[in-house]
């Protein structure tokens, strides 16, 4: 019932229309792409370096030879997944500690909120940039950790307040002078109603990890070589170089931007179609 | 008052302590100045590499722990020790800070009331042509890094100056030094341009989506029909009740927009070639320069804790329901 | 003479949602017509329309003319003109209806200003005298303050001065007391026939408050489904009503002047504007239906030989017969006799507050969060319960009633004194003790939308509480309690959003009584509900009481419904109990003057009653919890006290009452220095009309 109308105020909506293709198309070029090129991103062609865009080299070849439509599809698809994963733990944390900091109170909500605060103060980009020489060498999962790690702090704090709201809900009472236990009050009353914010949240926070994925990999403290995402890719590709190049610029550049806004539409069209008092 | 806002820096003290001294904890660990001496031709003798890091506090074979208690002793005195190269590091970070606030400020200002009004704008247009290029506007340059606007700028820049023939637009570095008086203004001022650009549209895309959508929540209240029974027409009714009132969630926002663009500022100042504190930050990590790293943690924690204090006292000045009476 | 006349005002919303259909009346100066319905009957939408404040995308048609001009399709710039100035409104909920961030003063001013010529200086002064007509003390001091820092009732008062700042020929008041006291609505009352007084103003009063109606109405319009269906003037209506759905409505309320009976229901629900049935919109709740009634939707027709309209096609049958809404309407099954007959002292106790102390610290500010202060919130109140009784805890709002039976619900340790429940002591339980005790241990909460989890089917609501306590055979027993609170027991995988406020509360009751409760906490159980509603809730209340018995602690502020449903009531003020007693002997001598002024703010729903009595209107708000007054707590607003020598009046500053029981009286006491002892006549039995 409420899915097929939540559906129906979706898919009325142009930006959602325009985010949900975007999405599917940049996901079926990142995923099915590269088996329709010729080359694979691991290949090297020593015939041609630095060659622009040609019938054989569909988006052009890098420094050292690199066809640049494989090694970008190979960057989008780290890209993506690492968005993806960290935005799956990052809202997970943040519910967890906002429901159990709101529910609870007192030192338990203290304690929890102190720590956010604290990793507030620092930007996380800071953090993450003077971990990084210790991640040379190692997998990007613990990249993924890291992004994830410090990156639930503002949707745990609204978590906290929804739930002091919920916390005096009505039901909410109710469960406890039934003498339902904690845990599962939160599990079973709290969190089911703050599915909308949640939803919402980790979809927005797929684009904003993308972004500080980039951002990272951008100075060189995040996706670490011989692993390529769009991030080190837009590094190469800069400086003096952007000018000469610009394909290996622009490809990875507009394929970033076109990802990010296509998540960013359908999430904003969602948080409306999802909790229509948010918003006119 | 007085004793709250005590109580508030107090507490805002010990964050800044803890966070800088996690920053601290965080790069000596991970970070290894020894390198910077080693694999030199000729080689550096083992006994003077640990001789000069002893010096600068930065020696990995004394504990972690011991170097910094040496680091926080010298802190608190206002000495935030010596760059890997034996540099002070107070004194580039005396050059650098006024260059990276410089930056900050001009951005924040300008983005937030530009992005307020545009966002005013915006729902007062609601569902017309205005509104809607505003939003897409505003969406399409949220999706885009700081760093790929700054490229794309200094693109467009180029571009420009090579149709001209002459450096009408400045994409490298602060000043001119060879220049002097009014033309040396005019010309840090050129300078300024791309920079507070590149970091000025996020933070316009940002302010002016949050006040359009905090102004259409506020549209719907009672106060804006109560406003409209007395005999205002409805644009009065928008811009003297519904802009008003929907500044103050508006202004919560500030402490946020600020943290992400002192990120921002990171990539424009080493695009752009800015001596500031993000782009220290980066030159230091890559030269495994502890200290350095940590006056830059020092100076960020201040600055988001100054950034939330202010926004809370926006908040305050623009709601009277949050004053202490 | 009109000043404004509405003909046939039909008001749709995108959707084809037709909210208001064909609604017309006149107004004449000085005329206070009362526009009745319950909830979704249209009465505010076509206020919002003859106002043109309706959203963008509301489609407005018919006719309102305003000293003979016709409003609807007149230039913007023409209607600001008269907005505020002829014509002038007064919002339901006055916190959400000020710009929070501008103070009083400055919005009456601005309200000044709009229309008058006159500068900054003069509007502001202009605001104080606004203020100072409608009452609020210290004007020039209070105009600064904003809108939060004042009290609902204040509020309502400044919002009546902004309306009034022009002097306006008509003034529409939507629902102007309904989220205040009834105190503080008495008071509100007063202020606004100052009002009409000094503007001459005719007033549009849009309520669902039948007894606010008689008090003030020359006229009255019924409304139901969006449509007028009666028509006539306060007696025609209040005393022959011609038209099944008024007749229901005036039978369905419980009395404060009487001891009722059972309540008579009207069963059913409105219909949704969005799927009307084909004829008369009441027929398939209304008694007197016939075939025909399906045929048409009958028009509002003149009654033959009268100026009073009824839109029913038996309504002539109704006049020669002289029906009443009693003999109609099928009257409900008696209670079931009550299983127990013994008196009260050899009753078992199954609750007991001793001395029960709650203070909660006060916080100030959003951002610059400090404390200030303690809210003495329950101050040491004392009361018992024992097996099947009622007892009704009332008072208004901030007088502890809330927070006195969350205390007993969380069977914690108090702060101070002792809370006894079924002889075991909630301070000393363990915490398996505590979770067995919560079996005879229920709660029914007042809003029906928001007690149960909107994400949850009805099944697993009711389930709940069973399986938490390893109840088997869940299915049957769910099945067993929707039949028990007369609901479908299919209904099991339906949402709560989709049932009506009084099915929905029927399963909160449902789910109290799943685990075979023996005390249920009753907090605030039928003030959301619309009076047809109510009715039936109120009586279910009462089938189970007898039929499981059940004893009831029964929160309320609401006096006509506890004199319905409760044995025994204790009136709170400011966190203390100030009277206690059995309902015949507290109804019929109240002893505290504040049981008194309480009774005598209650509007009756009887014309002349309700303009022939005698009223004690309380002075000023209800002071702060944070720092109750010395002594008698009521001695600040004590009607009584005014009237006392000055020796006596000391007493009651200095020393604190104590409940002390009554002379004369068996289960009666007050705690009060000089208690009343006459019989209070104007809410006594009196004849049926």
């Amino acid at each position: 019932m409420r899915s097929k109308v939540v559906l129906r105020r979706l898919m009325a909506k142009q930006q959602v229309r325009f985010g949900l293709f975007g999405l599917v198309l940049l996901l079926a070029v990142a995923y099915v792409g590269p088996f329709l090129g010729p080359y694979d991103w691991t290949e090297k062609d020593f015939t041609s370096f630095l060659s622009a865009p040609s019938a054989d080299h569909w988006w052009g070849t890098t420094q050292i030879g690199q066809d640049m439509y494989a090694v970008t599809l190979r960057g989008m698809q780290k890209s993506i997944v690492i968005g993806f994963l960290v935005a799956l733990i990052s809202t997970g944390l943040a519910a967890l500690v906002g429901a159990f900091a709101g529910f609870f109170g007192g030192w338990v909500d203290k304690v929890l909120m102190w720590g956010a605060d604290l990793l507030l103060v620092l930007p996380s980009f800071l953090i993450i940039a003077i971990m990084s020489p210790k991640l040379k060498g190692g997998t990007w999962l613990w990249f993924v950790v890291l992004l994830a790690a410090f990156s639930w702090m503002i949707t745990s704090r609204v978590v906290r307040s929804m739930t002091l709201s919920l916390r005096e809900r009505e039901y909410v009472l109710a469960a406890r002078y039934m003498g339902i236990p904690d845990w599962k009050i939160i599990l079973r009353h709290i969190l089911p109603n703050l599915s909308s914010l949640l939803i919402i949240d980790a979809t927005l926070n797929v684009s904003a990890a993308i972004l500080g994925e980039t951002a990272l990999s951008y100075f060189g403290f995040g996706v670490q070589p011989p692993d390529v995402s769009l991030g080190t890719l837009i590094a190469s590709a800069s400086g003096n170089q952007v000018i000469a190049y610009p394909w290996l610029f622009f490809f990875p550049a507009g394929l970033l931007v076109l990802l990010v806004l296509s998540i960013n539409l359908f999430g904003d069209g969602l948080r409306d179609a999802l909790d229509p008092g948010s918003n006119s | 008052m007085g004793k709250y806002l005590l109580r508030r820096l107090a507490t805002s003290v010990i964050l800044v302590a803890v966070a800088a001294s996690l920053a601290y904890l965080l790069a000596a660990s991970s970070l290894n100045p020894r390198a910077n001496y080693q694999g030199k031709q000729p080689p550096v003798p083992a006994h003077v590499i640990d001789n000069t890091l002893n010096q600068y506090n930065l020696n990995d074979k004394t504990p972690v722990l011991e170097r910094y208690g040496t680091w926080v002793s010298g802190v608190v005195k206002g000495d935030f020790g010596k760059t890997w190269s034996g540099g002070s590091i107070n004194d580039v970070m005396g050059r650098r800070i006024g260059v990276s606030l410089r930056l900050l400020l001009i951005g924040t200002v300008l983005g937030s009331a530009l992005g307020v009004a545009i966002g005013a704008y915006a729902a007062v247009k609601q569902y017309r042509f205005s509104d809607r290029a505003i939003g897409v506007g505003s969406f399409v340059i949220m999706a885009i890094p700081v760093f790929v606007i700054a490229t794309l700028l200094t693109m467009a820049a180029t571009g420009l100056n090579n149709a001209a023939g002459s450096t009408l637009i400045e994409y490298t570095g602060e000043y001119n030094p060879a220049l002097s008086g009014w033309d040396q203004f005019a010309n840090r001022l050129n300078h300024l341009i791309l920079p507070t650009l590149s970091l000025c549209l996020g933070q316009i895309a940002f302010y002016s989506r949050i006040q359009r959508n905090m102004m259409l929540d506020v549209l719907g209240q009672d106060f804006v029909r109560t406003a409209q029974a007395k005999g205002l027409s409805r644009r009065t009714a928008l811009f003297k009740h519904a802009l008003r009132t929907a500044l103050v969630p508006a202004a919560t926002y500030f402490a946020f927009a600020f943290g992400t663009m002192l990120t921002g500022a990171t990539f424009t100042e080493k695009i752009f070639g800015w001596h500031g504190m993000g782009a220290w930050l980066v030159e230091s990590i890559h030269a495994n320069d502890t200290n350095a790293v940590a006056a830059v943690s020092l100076f960020a924690a201040v600055c988001v804790l100054v950034a939330g204090f202010l926004s809370d006292l926006i908040v305050a000045a623009l709601d009277p329901r949050v004053r202490v009476s | 003479m009109t000043i404004l006349e509405v003909n046939d005002l039909t008001v749709t919303f995108p959707g084809g949602i037709q909210a208001v259909r064909g609604v017309s009346y006149q107004l004449g100066r000085g005329e206070v017509l009362g526009i009745v319905g319950e909830s979704g009957s249209g009465k505010s939408v076509t206020s919002l329309a003859v106002m043109g404040l309706l959203p963008a995308g509301a489609d407005v048609s018919g006719s309102v003319k305003l000293h003979g001009r016709e409003l609807l399709g007149m230039p913007e710039k023409e209607i600001l003109k008269r907005r505020g100035k002829a014509i002038s409104m007064i919002f339901q909920d006055p916190l959400s209806a000020f710009t929070p961030v501008y103070t009083i003063g400055n919005q009456i001013a601005e309200a000044v200003r709009v229309h008058q010529d006159i500068g900054k200086e003069a509007a502001a002064k202009r605001a104080v005298e606004l203020l100072d007509l409608v009452g609020i003390p210290h004007p020039d001091v209070r105009a600064k303050a904003f809108p939060h820092e004042f009290s609902g009732g204040m509020r309502q008062r400044a919002m009546i001065a902004m309306a009034i700042a022009n002097d306006p020929d008509v003034l529409i008041c939507d629902e102007p007391t309904t989220a205040l006291d009834v105190t503080i609505q008495a008071q509100v009352l007063e202020v606004l026939k100052t009002a009409q007084r000094e503007t001459g103003a005719g007033i549009v009063m849009i309520t669902h408050d039948l007894g606010v109606v008689a008090g003030l109405a020359d006229r009255v319009l019924v409304m139901y489904a969006g449509k007028p269906v009666e028509q006539g003037t306060v007696e025609e209506i209040y005393y022959r009503p011609r038209q099944p759905y008024t007749m229901g409505l005036l039978a369905s309320i419980p009395r404060l002047d009487r001891e009722s009976e059972r309540l008579i229901p009207i069963e059913g629900n409105p219909p949704s504007p969005a799927a009307l049935p084909p004829g008369c919109p009441f027929a398939p709740r209304c008694p007197l239906r016939v075939d025909a009634c399906d045929d048409a939707e009958p028009p509002l027709q003149h009654l033959t030989g009268e100026t009073r309209m009824t839109a029913c096609i038996r309504s002539h049958e109704i006049e020669v017969k002289g029906l009443t809404g009693a003999e109609v309407y099928p009257v409900p099954e008696p209670v079931a006799a009550e299983h127990i007959a013994r008196p009260r002292s050899e009753r078992a106790t199954v609750l007991e507050l001793d001395q029960l102390i709650r203070h909660y610290p006060l916080m100030k500010g959003a951002v610059f969060k400090r404390r200030v202060g303690t809210v003495h919130a329950v101050d040491g109140i004392s009361f018992d319960i024992v097996e099947g009784e009622t007892l009704a805890l009332v008072g208004e709002s901030g007088c502890g009633k809330t927070t006195t039976l969350q205390q007993i619900m969380q069977l914690e340790a108090a702060q101070g004194g002792r809370v006894v429940v079924f002889g075991k002591d909630s301070g000393a339980l363990t915490k398996s003790d505590r979770k067995a005790l919560r079996k005879d241990l229920q709660i029914v909460f007042q809003d029906p939308m928001a007690a149960l989890d909107p994400r949850m089917p009805v099944g697993d609501i009711l389930a709940e509480p069973l399986r938490a306590h390893g109840h088997q055979d869940i299915p049957a027993r769910v099945a067993e309690l929707l039949t028990l609170v007369g609901l479908d027991p299919d209904c099991v995988h339906r949402y709560p959003q989709h049932f009506s406020g009084g099915q929905r509360q029927r399963i909160g009751i449902a789910r109290a009584l799943a685990l075979e409760p023996k005390l249920i906490v009753l907090d605030e159980p039928v003030s959301a509900l619309d009076v047809s509603i109510q009715a039936g809730v109120i009586n279910l209340l009462e089938d189970l009481k007898a039929r499981l018995g059940l004893s009831y602690l029964f929160v309320a502020h609401d006096l006509s419904v506890v004199r319905h449903l409760a044995d025994r009531i204790a009136v709170m003020y400011l966190g203390k109990i100030v009277e206690v007693g059995t309902v015949k002997e507290v109804y019929g001598t109240p002893a505290h003057p504040y049981t008194r002024a309480l009774m005598s703010a209650i509007p009756l729903p009887d014309p002349q009653l309700e303009r022939s009595r005698r009223r004690v209107i309380l002075e000023g708000d209800l002071p702060s919890p944070a720092t109750p007054p010395t002594g008698c707590r009521f001695h600040t607003r004590c009607p009584k006290r005014a009237l006392l020598p000055e020796a006596q009046r000391q007493r009651c500053v200095a020393e604190e009452p104590a409940v002390v029981r009554l002379a004369h009286a068996d289960d009666h006491g007050a705690a009060c220095h000089y208690p009343e002892v006459t019989q209070v006549t104007d809410i006594s039995p009196v004849e049926d009309k």
